[in-house]
């Protein structure tokens, strides 16, 4: 080894200059020393980065076995795809074309697929009663069936939480409860879903813009756009967000082939998905599943912007609050007592 | 032409150089390359089977991947805490080991893009990120932001550290102008990759355990404790394995580095705990979960405290004299490093998610897979990293160079030479 002492680690070269950057041309003209005991090591490690080499693609083939099961891979046109808002009119056929013909391989039939726009003049709101709502959890099932969501594992927008009466404070909410009836004494029910935010907070974190808020208010995500980081999921206040931790699977029966590209077509693995107010059906015109099933009439649905609708009057004339108000998201999902 | 040339030359020797090298390095390697392959087999079963084979799930919606992406970041940037005392404290018995602490750095973020890679329900769909040919989300989303930063702080590390190598190999004094603004920029930036990532969390209104304002100066502290543990370490094995000479001194000024970060990383603690437990208002529950359990969970509860033991016994062994022998400070890193780990992944990123927005409380426990995967990762890291101080190793020591290029090594009667004239 030989030690240098510098103060710079190249001053001592570049100063003295005793290395030459050329080694001198005598050396290089007289035949190496060891030129034929090179040849030798050539030939040896040679043979041992081939069989180096060899080792590693071995090895690296078999760890990759697993991946004989894959039995889905995105194709071209998915691969490519670009985002929603890039998407021409023409290019949208396609993509619709394409998704449907997905769905009709795999589920059997062929959806009614469309991409339905905002309504101009319509701003979505929703309106809950505490004061009715028993906690049955239908509205979890309607839901679930509408919006063909996983079922193993099952996927719910909607979570009912059990509070006991005289606080608003959701970490003393029960979430498992399953008595033979409902409701019990002494508690209140509090169905929480995506709240559709007018300041979300899962949009402002997106990574990839794969998640808007729309002209109507309801927050959509573009599930082949989106990555999958679920920062969104770690961003929402109130935990509405689900993500495909395995490929959904739903009987085949079951498939509800009315679907909307940002609403309730069939998801693929891996994306994040939540509550879009039933895009499906009311951008058509229709109340989303959870009202229609609620059997107390707890759940009203509809436009801010008129100041006749159902909505309007309750947010005027009703004990109106919003969840986790402090936190400045400004739902537009609204809880009220009656009195 | 003939730059390229030279510089490809350089580089392919700088390759066959890292696969040269003793039995035991040998051995090290095989080691760590079939940890590789055990990582790689269990991502493959990940990438079939979706993110459902790892503990995740939508309470605790990530897990020991971005706890450990997180931990790196910190190691990554506390490569600066050789860069500072050098650059602008003139402290020449580290100007060599700056090298060693950017290769860490490199190796750090290579690790860092793969817990971050491994973590995307879509791999596939990486490309939707990439600014210009996706919808990157910038400067709204504070990953845009890290994703900027980390990649930027990759690229300047390589830059500085290339450039140096390559100066040294071709035997030339390095043009300042060509590095030292970058080492000055690689100063600030590496402040702002771990800012960054400490303000993913921090952003989140929802997560009151993680929206603290004392959460970015905690990374920063504990990066600093923990990044140049590792390096004291690392340079310890270059000391042992390889004839380069690290001189104690430089080990001691790391040893002060680690001493006052320690000290500061503790006190913020404190200043934490103090205020999450004294005004005790509902805030507390992540807290409460984290430190003595919440309604019968108590999953983390030995994690947070073996990793306060680790950094109390480490602030000890640090500030107390009998640190200055290295055997004491190894141990001492060592512990730095076991409790900053946990306090920095199974402590901050596991109970932002417990109890849910909701109220709900799902433990997390990772799988065996997730923490192959993991440990895969960790070898790829350590096994760039050990190539990376092969090659550098014999070019800074002048070893390989540009004047020997034609000969498989420097021939006895040029060395013989070399050592004639420098005494």
């Amino acid at each position: 080894m030989q030690k240098r002492k510098r103060k710079q680690p190249w001053t001592t070269n570049r100063n003295t200059r005793i290395m030459p950057i050329e080694p001198p041309k005598r050396y290089r003209d007289l035949p190496s020393p060891t030129a034929a005991h090179d040849s030798g090591i050539s030939r040896r490690s040679f043979l041992r980065a081939s069989a180096g080499l060899a080792a590693s693609v071995a090895g690296i083939a078999a760890a990759l076995t697993p991946l004989r099961d894959l039995d889905e891979f995105p194709s071209v046109e998915e691969f490519l795809q670009k985002h929603y808002k890039e998407l021409g009119k023409e290019e949208m056929d396609e993509v619709l074309d394409r998704i449907s013909g997905e769905v009709e391989r795999q589920y059997g039939i062929r959806p009614h697929l469309r991409d339905l726009k905002p309504m101009n003049g319509v701003e979505f709101v929703y309106a809950l009663n505490l004061t009715r709502c028993i906690g049955c959890r239908k509205c979890v099932h309607a839901c679930v069936a509408e919006n063909n969501q996983s079922r193993s594992p099952e996927i719910q927008y909607i979570r009912v939480l059990k509070m006991p009466n005289g606080t608003l404070d959701v970490e003393r909410s029960q979430h498992d409860y399953a008595p033979a009836t409902v409701p019990e004494k002494g508690f209140y029910y509090m169905p929480v879903q995506c709240h559709q935010c007018k300041n979300p907070p899962c949009v402002k974190v997106c990574p990839v813009k794969a998640t808007w808020q729309e002209a109507d208010g309801i927050t959509v995500i573009d599930y082949n756009w989106c990555i999958g980081c679920r920062y969104c999921e770690a961003a929402c206040p109130y935990w509405a967000r689900r993500f495909n931790f395995a490929k959904p699977s739903i009987p085949k029966e079951k498939i509800n082939p009315n679907m909307s590209y940002l609403g309730n077509r069939p998801r693929p693995k891996g994306v994040v998905e939540k509550c879009h107010f039933c895009i499906q059906r009311t951008r058509a015109g229709k109340y989303p599943a959870c009202l229609e099933v609620c059997p107390t009439g707890s759940r009203k649905f509809g436009n801010i912007l008129d100041p006749d609708s159902e909505v309007s009057y309750i947010l005027k004339n009703k004990r109106v609050f919003v969840l986790k108000e402090e936190v400045g998201t400004s739902p537009r999902f609204f809880y009220y007592f009656d009195i | 032409m003939r730059a390229v040339r030279n510089y490809l030359v350089f580089l392919i020797r700088s390759i066959n150089q890292a696969f040269i090298g003793d039995w035991r390095y040998y051995l090290w390697i095989g080691f760590l390359a079939i940890w590789c392959l055990l990582g790689l087999n269990a991502y493959a079963k990940q990438y079939v089977h979706g993110l459902a084979i790892t503990g995740m799930s939508d309470q605790v919606s990530w897990g020991v991947y971005i706890a450990n992406f997180t931990f790196l970041v910190g190691v990554a940037a506390a490569a600066v805490m050789l860069v500072i005392p050098v650059y602008i404290y003139k402290n020449e018995e580290l100007h060599d080991l700056v090298i060693f602490g950017e290769l860490l750095a490199v190796a750090a973020i290579i690790m860092c893009l793969m817990f971050v890679g491994v973590d995307l329900g879509r791999p596939d769909r990486f490309w939707h990120a990439l600014p210009g040919l996706g919808e990157f989300n910038f400067p709204g989303s504070v990953m845009s932001w890290d994703v900027i930063v980390l990649n930027g702080y990759l690229l300047l590390n390589i830059h500085i550290c290339g450039y140096l190598l390559y100066s040294r190999y071709s035997n030339r004094k390095p043009a300042k102008w060509f590095y030292i603004p970058f080492v000055f920029i690689g100063i600030f930036w590496a402040i702002s990759i771990h800012t960054v990532t400490a303000f993913l969390y921090v952003g989140l209104g929802g997560r009151p355990f993680w929206n603290s304002a004392i959460v970015g100066p905690r990374f920063i502290a504990s990066a600093f404790t923990a990044g140049p543990a590792i390096i004291i370490l690392a340079l310890q094995v270059i000391r042992r394995v390889t004839d380069y000479h690290v001189p104690d001194r430089a080990l001691l000024t790391l040893r002060s580095i680690v001493q006052v970060s320690m000290l500061i990383n503790v006190f913020l603690l404190v200043n934490e705990v103090f205020k999450e437990f004294y005004t005790g208002n509902l805030h507390v529950a992540s807290a409460k979960y984290l430190f003595l359990g919440l309604h019968g969970h108590s999953g983390l509860v030995p994690w947070i405290w073996t990793a306060i033991a680790c950094n109390l016994v480490a602030m000890t062994i640090l500030v107390l004299p009998v640190s200055k022998s290295l055997r004491w400070l190894d141990l001492a890193c060592v512990l730095a490093i076991v409790g900053i780990w946990i306090e920095k992944g199974m402590g901050l990123i596991i109970p932002g998610f417990i109890p849910t927005p909701l109220g709900e409380i799902i433990e997390y426990t990772p799988t065996v897979n997730e923490t192959l995967i993991s440990f895969g990762i960790w070898a790829f890291g350590l096994l760039c990293y050990t190539l990376f101080l092969r090659m550098s190793v014999p070019i800074l020591q002048g070893k390989i160079c540009k004047a020997n290029e034609n000969g498989s090594d420097e021939s006895e009667s040029d060395q013989e030479l070399r050592g004639v004239v420098m005494h």
